[in-house]
């Protein structure tokens, strides 16, 4: 009967869907992001000041498990950088010969500790809502980057006729429109050393350049590979078609 | 198969002892392949390269995988991120799935329209279904293991599938959990298996070769080739087509793997599953999407489960089913039609498996379903008896040669030949 | 064999050489593209970035007393680091050279006399050698002792008896300040 109930809950969560789908109109702002199309690359300083807010901002509830401190030289940080950013988390390590487990300050090794030391911990922290870890979050959502950039940006006052429960806030992106995350970013939420706008959409810009590396840092080595091998292909196919024309002349005159 | 045909004297030297030469030799360059075969022959060879590329990847990310709930989505993530060129052989495997499902899907239609099935290949044909039933449960338990919100859930409802079997479903399910829900030990077995499968599918696709080569390839024409005019060694006229068509394969294969590696996969399976949570959106693979749509078009537990069984099991009997003695379906006028409408209904099933089940969407799936049915068992047969087949050529090179009566086949199979 | 008959088939051709070149050509393209596709399923064997993170360590020695020796993880092994006393020094540099199995210098040995850094791993046969803890046997030789099968190691790490062949091995590592060596 389990079996019964999934279905059946699946289809019901269908239906919900479609039917917020059909009356909702989550409509995503679209952008036109660096890193779209086969030649698209990340922005190095966009994915600084990304990396900012998300210390600034984000970090305080959302955790970036799949990210460690040496990667961030993706971002073009040196080893310095990357060692002065880790030493600034404690990051719990051992036993010791003693037993114990201790804190130390972290290393280039060490992944971005969990602001929450579980699960159970981080939905109790937040009303019981769950803050989603952010390492993959552009690619866990369907047009992932547009996606989070239309829910950063499209906090507003809920419509005369929307009821909006407590600890719930009105989001004209989110499904449903009713999203357990207070707004985050208001503008000039941070202050940019290289003098970026530091206005909501902005912030929520740069956030997007640093999480789409966080989902995937093999991105722009994927698409420069990506040409090389078309082109590589696309010869064959040429020298392959005109090989195959050579070898079946033949038969065509039998 | 004297071993002086060969001038290689290590070559000889070996042959005499393991005629795998001799074996190849006959099986490659003396295998007399009808001349006339369109570039729908290009499948079967782009299937068996698909497996190896499959095997291949899966064996290398099988070194870096771990089978355990706490450490599997982890695993694939180090996969991606920390391994060296993890994520291409990644998302070669992930993408590989779907283009060894979209090639083999051809391949099946192909030997639908041109009669593959038919005296004196049924066993050739009932090989390759059992080939693709073996994919698909293979397909099904690769799928569970990145351990993201869609394989558990999908691992969830189709084990729950079997719990329609009366009286000792639930034990099964129970058994093929291992457990009480679908578990560590659930996904370490998925591993075991899903390692083991394909190993088996090669085994029946050596068989399905031997059964091809009894007779050779069927052809568009769908008659035997007469003599040595109509045929072609297999080397190297054929090796160099199917290179040709294996680089636009592979063309394609590559740019989705280097441009859209997640165009075909679910944005939920990047999340860690969750037992306590479903996703909004539960659909398979976009493959199972036809199987899927006619499963939930039974409003009846087990009658959903039989219908999707049985709509691959009605391919098993498929030969006897279709009486007509003309192969190809370029001589029946009336077959053709239906052949399409048929086309057009399994994609419609594909459609409809991944849309809500709702409304008119249900009552399309029906239809659909009713359709798929009603086009094996009652079309087919019936058309074998009523319809008036189109006179056939004489061989395929007097076809080949065109210029006659055969107008409209010379035309079809110019394009195919030049 | 049969690229024999391929060519004999097209020796009428009057374009006998393009053909010949062109599907030459495509094999080789075949076989470019086979060999490049190897390597990225041999080379993900090699050590993945996460473990490469690993393969270098700093060490805070500051806290070591002498006499005292720590023990630290180093790509999968143990180091032993060890702040020597003076008796220990003067004994590993007074040590003559023909006495010596596999005849090194102490300073050979070492960057800042003090401190002995190396990896503990019996050049034997791969166990680990006693001495590091105070009341390890540490051999004849006052160094250190591996049970195994008898290897006398002296304060400098030098094999002075048993079956081991050469020293214990001094891993690549410096000072990156007065207090923290970086191994790796």
């Amino acid at each position: 009967m389990k079996w019964c109930k999934a279905i059946i809950f699946s289809c019901a969560l269908f239906a919900s869907n479609a039917i917020a789908a059909g009356s909702g109109d989550v409509v995503l702002k679209q952008k036109d992001w660096s890193f779209n199309g086969p030649f698209g690359t990340l922005d190095k300083a966009a994915m600084q000041r990304g990396f900012q807010a998300y210390r600034e901002i984000c970090a305080s509830c959302h955790s970036l498990n799949y990210i460690a401190f040496r990667n961030l030289s993706d971002l073009g940080y040196n080893d310095d950088e990357i060692k002065a950013f880790a030493a600034e988390y404690d990051v719990e390590d051992g036993p010791n010969d003693e037993g114990e487990m201790f804190i130390r300050p972290g290393i280039a090794a060490d992944r971005f500790p969990s602001p929450y030391p579980n699960d159970a911990a981080a939905r109790a922290g937040n009303n019981g809502a769950y803050p989603p870890d952010l390492s993959l979050i552009t690619k866990a959502r369907a047009k992932g980057p547009d996606y989070l950039y239309s829910l950063l940006t499209s906090y507003k006052d809920a419509p005369e006729d929307k009821d909006v429960p407590d600890g719930m806030y009105y989001n004209a992106a989110y499904p449903g429109y009713l999203i357990a995350m207070p707004q985050p970013i208001y503008g000039e939420d941070v202050t940019y050393a290289d003098g970026a706008p530091t206005d909501v959409s902005a912030i929520a810009s740069d956030l997007v350049y640093f999480l789409t590396w966080t989902a995937e840092p093999s991105l722009e080595k994927r698409k420069r590979t990506g040409v090389k091998v078309m082109i590589f292909l696309l010869i064959m196919v040429g020298m392959s078609y005109g090989a195959m024309k050579f070898i079946w002349a033949d038969v065509k005159k039998a | 198969m004297s071993a002086d045909k060969f001038s290689n004297p290590v070559v000889r030297w070996i042959d005499h002892r393991l005629p795998i030469f001799t074996f190849m030799d006959h099986e490659l360059n003396e295998y007399p392949t009808p001349k006339n075969l369109n570039y729908f022959w290009n499948f079967g060879s782009l299937a068996g390269i698909s497996l190896v590329i499959m095997i291949v990847t899966g064996i290398v990310l099988a070194m870096s995988y771990t089978p355990h709930v706490d450490y599997a989505f982890q695993s694939v993530e180090r996969i991606m991120r920390d391994v060296n060129h993890g994520w291409l052989l990644r998302y070669i495997h992930m993408n590989g799935a779907s283009f060894f499902f979209i090639v083999v899907f051809i391949h099946i239609f192909r030997g639908l329209y041109y009669g593959s099935y038919k005296a004196p290949r049924e066993l050739l044909w009932i090989l390759g279904v059992l080939i693709l039933l073996l994919m698909m449960a293979t397909a099904f338990m690769g799928y569970v293991l990145p351990w993201g919100q869609m394989s558990f859930w999908g691992a969830t409802v189709i084990t729950n599938l079997f719990s329609a079997i009366p009286l000792v479903g639930d034990s099964i399910v129970t058994l093929l959990w291992g457990g009480f829900s679908v578990d560590n030990p659930t996904l370490n077995r998925f591993f075991a298996l899903h390692y083991l499968m394909p190993f088996l599918i090669v085994g029946v696709v050596i068989l399905h070769l031997v059964a091809l080569h009894r007779f050779g390839s069927n052809n568009p024409i769908g008659i035997d080739p007469s003599g040595p005019q109509d045929t072609v060694p297999f080397h190297p006229y054929y090796t160099i087509k199917d290179f040709f068509g294996l680089s636009i394969f592979l063309t394609l294969f590559a740019a989705a793997i280097f441009f859209f590696p997640n165009f075909m996969g679910h944005p939920d399976n990047y999340i860690p599953a969750n037992p306590m949570q479903t996703p909004a959106h539960i659909v398979p693979e976009w493959y199972f999407l036809p199987f899927y749509a006619i499963l939930r078009a039974v409003p009846d537990k087990l009658g959903g489960v039989v219908a999707m069984f049985g709509a691959i099991a009605v391919l098993f009997i498929l030969p006897w089913l279709d009486r007509s003695p003309i192969r190809s379906g370029n001589f029946r006028p009336i077959f053709r039609i239906f052949f399409w409408v048929f086309v057009v209904d399994c994609i419609a099933l594909g459609y409809l498996g991944g849309m809500p089940a709702e409304g008119i969407y249900v009552v399309l799936s029906r239809v659909a379903t009713a359709w798929y049915f009603l086009h094996f068992l009652a079309i087919l047969p019936l058309l074998s008896v009523i319809e008036t087949p189109r006179p056939l050529p004489q061989s395929l090179s007097k076809s080949v040669l065109g210029g006659n009566a055969m107008a409209g086949v010379a035309s079809a199979v110019k394009e195919k030949v030049r | 064999m049969a690229k024999i008959q391929t060519l004999k088939q097209g020796d009428g051709s009057p374009n006998k050489g393009r053909r010949d070149f062109i599907v030459v050509a495509s094999y080789a393209m075949a076989g470019i593209g086979l060999a490049s596709v190897a390597w990225p399923l041999i080379d993900q064997m090699n050590p993945a970035a996460d473990t490469l993170a690993l393969a270098s360590i700093e060490v805070d020695i500051s806290k070591i007393e002498m006499g005292q020796s720590i023990t630290v993880k180093w790509r999968g092994k143990p180091v032993f680091i060890r702040h020597r006393t003076e008796t220990e020094i003067t004994s590993a540099q007074s040590v003559q050279l023909s006495d010596l199995k596999d005849p090194q210098t102490d300073d050979e040995r070492v960057t800042n006399p003090q401190f002995l850094v190396m990896l503990g791993v019996c050049t034997h046969l791969g166990c680990v050698p006693l001495g590091q803890k105070s009341g390890d046997v540490k051999g004849e030789y006052d160094g250190w002792f591996c049970p195994c099968h008898g290897s006398h190691y002296d304060s400098s790490g030098r094999i002075r008896k048993g079956p081991a062949p050469l020293n214990l091995e001094i891993p690549p590592y410096q000072f990156a300040s007065d207090a923290v060596i970086k191994i790796g």
